[in-house]
Order: structure tokens, then C-alpha cells, then sequence
């Protein structure tokens, strides 16, 4: 709605996100990065969205593109939010670079009724490749960082993720997982093919 | 109520202002924090564009403490291009050719609306330190009335820095249904002690001129200039930074080449600041001064809500932009995000950007490009929900 007339294509795991948003809902987007997905959901399913952002960048694109983006961080920002605020919190590929993943998680499900959580899985075999056969910290497309420069502080797995749901006793609705060429597959009761082959995860949750 | 077009305040030469000025308070009065009432008192407030036929599209420019209604033309009484020239105009931020812009003179002010500086209907004498102290909320309060005259229901933006900035919020805590987007700039919920402390030295600094006179200067035949000039000294060097000073004056010397052992203005700074201070009394009201200062002190829409700064704002559909600058350390970011945390708490609808600048507290007025991009986005993105025409 906001900037482009022609539909712009997202990337594959926020496309993945964007359809299990139903339209017309409330919408908070901690992480938001320069509002792709609040401005896809924008012109496509009339979201009241929301955006948190950490770097100036990203407040920047989004406030000069109409979106209603705040400049804060998801360690210190989340608690300030009332309960059941929003139909939809969305962590996407911040996860792994919080304080207190646990924490946030916690308030991703307080703040909305439900919350979606999209993240790198570090068990991809091309992770534990890199880091078996060369014994180096992997460096890839999608985690591009050297271990002394990335903001990646907290990374995970599909399998310490879905521990973690179970102990909080989250219900995990739908998880999908993305491999390197983009092509979904459900997250079914073996989590082992996921955690695999597995390049990215995303989770529909709730209470 | 009757509009009287280019009349207000006389002047030094007698030329009306020019601009509009309504009597408002005439049906029922203004009734004021303090507990008095103004009835039928002067509002001179400036206009730019036009009104749309729904009458969506007005942005109510609220002024700061030293500032008035000529926010785009040239300052009728210094000739000085409007305080927010770089802003306001055909082609700008507030682009005249799509917006109507309405700034009225805030009261307590001394450029045509009720003020110390008036006539006291019951006496057709100056009001001087008689008027009533006013607050924030009066000031907003004679604002909504000049809305009701114009016709205007809900207002597309209030937007406003610093004490405007205080009036932004105040609009949006009192009226919220008539506020669509508002735009508080460099500003904070309350005012800090820091702040009560700048405002007092200044204050002290008028009244302690003999030529204050108790306030009563105007039938004596002075002008309490000197105090004057030194408050607005002490508080121009709090609108800049340490930074913006070293720039543009570092430890430079006044036309000499060295220091000359007295107290003459040698450095550069000290000249600047006299300047400043020499030609704000040709266009500012002593007591004004102290009466606008007093009403920022007072502010305090957090006290007023219980101590819960987020309870001003429950409920509200506002879609909000709130600015800081890096360098304002009168109004730091961190006031501007404990009013984004209240906002939040009551899931406002809330962009919030800290820009970076070297210019302190008067960024805001200044040349500051990032600033005039974003809220273009902000703007625009408002206008689109509210469903104004794109810009052309």
C-alpha cells in the first residue's frame, strides 16, 4: 500500500509468515528490520502492524515509508507492553541475537495471543559440516558473520527450540522448516529430518 | 464571537500585526487550571493554505516558548525569515499546497493573544503580573476554542516541539477524538528540575531589573530590557550543545587579537550571546516571559494522571511521531521514550525516532534533513489513513 504499486516478492520465510497472518489483525513485529514484512502485510492484509527496530537504518526505512515503527530492543521494549495486546507478535530471525531469548519468548505470549517465531537453525548439516570437517565457527549466506563481529549471540536448534516451547508449555501450532532452496516442510512429531535439513524454522504458537 | 482580519496588537509604529485575531470566550468562558476565568479575550493566530471542503486536512503548528504565530513569513517585527521557514511552505514537510496550517499565539504570549501584555477588560488597563498564571492546558484549552470558531472538528496533526511539544500531548491526553496524528518533538512529559532551575534563573534575572518595576513596567515608562536580555542568554546556550558551540565559536576572539584584560566581550560566544539576547527584547514581553516559562514548569501530564503517564492516553486511536535528538540535553531522548513507554502500554499506535545531530535542543528548527524525511513518511502515511489526496 505504502511505497511500490507492484507487488513486491519477499523472501521465502517471511512470505511463510505473511500467510499465517489472517487480515485485518493487530500486529507487532519486534526486529522489523526496514518493515518488509509490516509493509507487506500493509498492502496485502490491511495489518495494524507495529514495528520494534534496533538500528537507526531500519527506523529509518520504515517511519519514512509510513509504517509505525519505534526504535527500541527487544530486551528492554517488550515489557512496557500490555497483555494481549495484539493478535500476532512476530520474532523473525531476532531470536538468536536477544539477551534473554526465554524472556522475550515469554513476552512474545503475553504481549499477543499468539506469537510467530522465525529463526536460523544451527543444526543444519551444512552448520555442522562446516564446523565438524573444518572446525571452524560456520560462515554462510544466511549467517554471514565472523564468531568476533555477528550479533548473534544466542543461536539454537529446531530440537533446543521445540524443548524450550515444551518447558514453558507453549503450544506449537504449526512449525515449518525451510531448506537452503526454500522449499517448506512441516515440522512433524520426529523433529530429526527438520533439525537436519533444516536451514530455517518457523513457529506458529500460542498459549 | 467576532474575526477582525490584520488587526491585533499595536506595535512600536502602530501597523497592525498582520494575520488574523478572534475574540473568543464570548458564549462561555475560558476556564483556566488556576481556577480564574477569561472571558472574551484575543487570539491572533496565522494561516497558510487552504482549508480542504471536509475540512481533514488542518495541522495545528504549536509554537515554543519564545516563539509565535509567523511561522512561515517574515517576523513582523524583526523582518527575520518565520522560525519555521524550513518546514512550513509550498513544496515542504507541512506543504501548504496540501495542508492547512493554522498557528495561533499561545496565552500568555505577546504577540496579539490574551497575555500579560494586554488590556484587562475590567480595567482597560495592561494586565501585567494581574493576569492569571496559566498552564499547558489553558493554552490548549484556547486553542480548541479557536478550532470551534474555525469550524474544524478534528484536526489532521497537532505537531509542535519543545513547549509545543508539551501542547502536542496535551492535546492528545484532553481531546484525543480531535487529534489524528500527533507529532511531539523535543519534548517531555513533565518538566524536569534541571529545567524548573534554567527557568528559574531567568525568571530571577527579569525581576531582579529595577526596570520590572513589581511588573508594572509599562505605566512606569520601562522596559525591564537588561533582565531580560540575560534570561534569554542563559537559556539560548541551554538550546545548543557543547558541540554546536565549539563550531561555530570554539575559543575565537571578538574582531582582536588577543584577550584585553576587562569585561568587554572578547570571545566570540559572549558577542553571540549578547546579540541574542539584545534582539529578543525587541520582540518579547518581559512578563510574558515569566508567565510562559511558569506554565512549562508546571506541566505535568504524568502527575495529573496519577503518577501513570500511560492512563493520558488510554484508549486513544492517535497515530503518534515522537522525535529527540541526540545533542538535546534541555529535552534528552530519554523524556521522549518514557512517553513512547507509556504509549506503548497502552498500544498506541507510536513511531518514535532518536535523529542524530550535533545541534542540541534547537535541532528541531535547524537544517536537519533525516528530521524532514522521516516525518515526510510519517506525514505521509497519516494522510494516506486518513484518506487525503496523495501529494502531487
Amino acid at each position: 500500500m505504502m511505497a511500490a504499486n507492484t507487488a513486491r516478492s519477499i523472501r521465502a520465510d517471511l512470505q511463510l509468515i505473511a500467510d499465517m497472518i489472517e487480515p485485518h489483525s493487530r500486529l507487532l513485529d519486534v526486529g522489523c528490520g526496514d518493515g518488509t514484512l509490516l509493509e507487506y502485510l500493509d498492502r496485502h492484509k490491511h495489518v495494524d502492524g507495529r514495528g520494534i527496530e534496533i538500528s537507526t537504518q531500519g527506523v529509518d526505512a520504515c517511519v519514512s515509508a509510513g509504517l509505525s515503527v519505534i526504535q527500541g530492543n527487544a530486551d528492554t521494549d517488550l515489557a512496557d507492553y500490555p497483555d494481549q495486546a495484539f493478535d500476532y507478535v512476530v520474532l523473525s530471525q531476532t531470536l538468536q541475537a536477544v539477551q534473554a531469548p526465554k524472556t522475550v519468548l515469554g513476552h512474545l505470549l503475553r504481549i499477543g495471543r499468539r506469537a510467530i517465531v522465525s529463526f536460523p537453525n544451527f543444526a543444519y548439516w551444512r552448520l555442522r559440516w562446516n564446523l565438524a570437517a573444518r572446525g571452524r565457527m560456520p560462515v554462510s549466506n544466511s549467517l554471514p558473520y565472523q564468531w568476533y563481529e555477528t550479533p548473534n549471540i544466542h543461536f539454537c536448534t529446531i530440537k533446543d527450540f521445540v524443548e524450550l516451547c515444551d518447558a514453558m508449555g507453549i503450544t506449537i501450532e504449526r512449525s515449518i522448516s525451510l531448506d537452503h532452496k526454500g522449499t517448506m516442510r512441516r515440522i512433524g512429531s520426529i523433529v530429526f529430518f527438520a533439525n537436519l535439513f533444516g536451514e530455517h524454522a518457523v513457529f506458529l504458537l500460542s498459549r | 464571537m467576532t474575526v477582525t482580519q490584520s488587526r491585533a496588537t499595536e506595535r512600536k509604529d502602530d501597523r497592525p500585526l498582520p494575520g488574523h485575531r478572534v475574540r473568543l470566550g464570548t458564549d462561555r468562558p475560558l476556564r483556566l487550571g488556576c481556577g480564574a476565568e477569561l472571558h472574551d479575550f484575543p487570539v491572533a493566530y496565522q494561516t497558510y493554505g487552504s482549508l480542504n471542503r471536509d475540512k481533514s486536512n488542518a495541522i495545528l503548528v504549536c509554537h515554543a516558548l519564545t516563539g509565535d504565530q509567523f511561522v512561515a513569513e517574515p517576523h513582523p517585527v524583526t523582518g527575520k525569515p518565520g522560525w519555521w521557514d524550513l518546514m512550513v511552505g509550498p513544496g515542504k514537510t507541512l506543504d501548504t499546497g496540501r495542508y492547512f496550517i493554522i498557528c495561533a499565539n499561545i496565552v500568555g504570549g505577546c504577540m496579539g493573544t490574551a497575555g500579560p501584555k494586554e488590556n484587562n477588560p475590567a480595567t482597560d488597563k495592561r494586565w501585567g503580573v494581574d493576569f492569571p498564571v496559566i498552564t499547558i492546558g489553558d493554552m490548549v484549552g484556547a486553542q480548541a476554542l479557536l478550532l470551534d470558531h474555525l469550524g474544524i472538528e478534528q484536526l489532521f496533526v497537532v505537531i509542535g516541539g519543545s513547549l509545543g511539544g508539551m501542547q502536542v500531548l496535551q492535546w492528545a491526553a484532553t481531546f484525543p477524538e480531535r487529534v489524528f496524528a500527533a507529532v511531539p518533538i523535543a519534548t517531555a512529559a513533565h518538566h524536569t528540575a534541571q529545567n524548573i532551575a534554567f527557568h528559574e534563573v531567568g525568571r530571577q534575572a527579569i525581576m531582579a531589573d529595577p526596570d520590572w518595576c513589581g511588573g508594572d513596567y509599562e505605566s512606569n515608562g520601562k522596559n525591564p530590557h537588561r533582565g531580560l536580555a540575560v534570561a534569554r542568554m542563559a537559556a539560548h546556550i541551554t538550546y545548543l550543545s557543547e558541540t554546536a558551540l565549539h563550531r561555530k565559536f570554539g575559543r575565537r576572539l571578538q574582531d582582536r587579537k588577543a584577550v584585553t584584560y576587562g569585561f568587554d566581550a572578547d570571545f566570540q560566544v559572549e558577542s553571540y550571546l549578547r546579540h541574542q539576547g539584545i534582539t529578543f527584547v525587541d520582540r518579547f514581553d518581559a512578563n510574558s516571559y515569566l508567565y510562559i516559562t511558569r506554565a512549562m514548569d508546571y506541566f505535568d501530564l504524568t502527575g495529573e494522571h496519577g503518577g501513570v503517564l500511560a492512563n493520558a492516553f488510554r484508549g486513544t486511536k492517535t497515530r503518534f511521531c515522537v522525535f529527540s535528538f541526540t545533542s538535546d540535553w534541555l529535552f534528552p531522548t530519554e523524556e521522549s521514550r518514557k512517553i513512547v513507554h507509556a504509549l506503548n502500554a497502552v498500544a498506541a499506535n507510536v513511531s518514535f525516532v532518536e535523529i542524530e545531530s550535533e545541534d542540541g535542543h534547537d535541532s528541531f528548527l535547524l537544517e536537519a534533513p533525516e528530521f524532514h524525511r522521516l516525518l515526510n513518511g510519517f506525514l505521509n502515511g497519516a494522510a494516506e489513513h486518513r484518506g487525503l489526496p496523495r501529494a502531487g
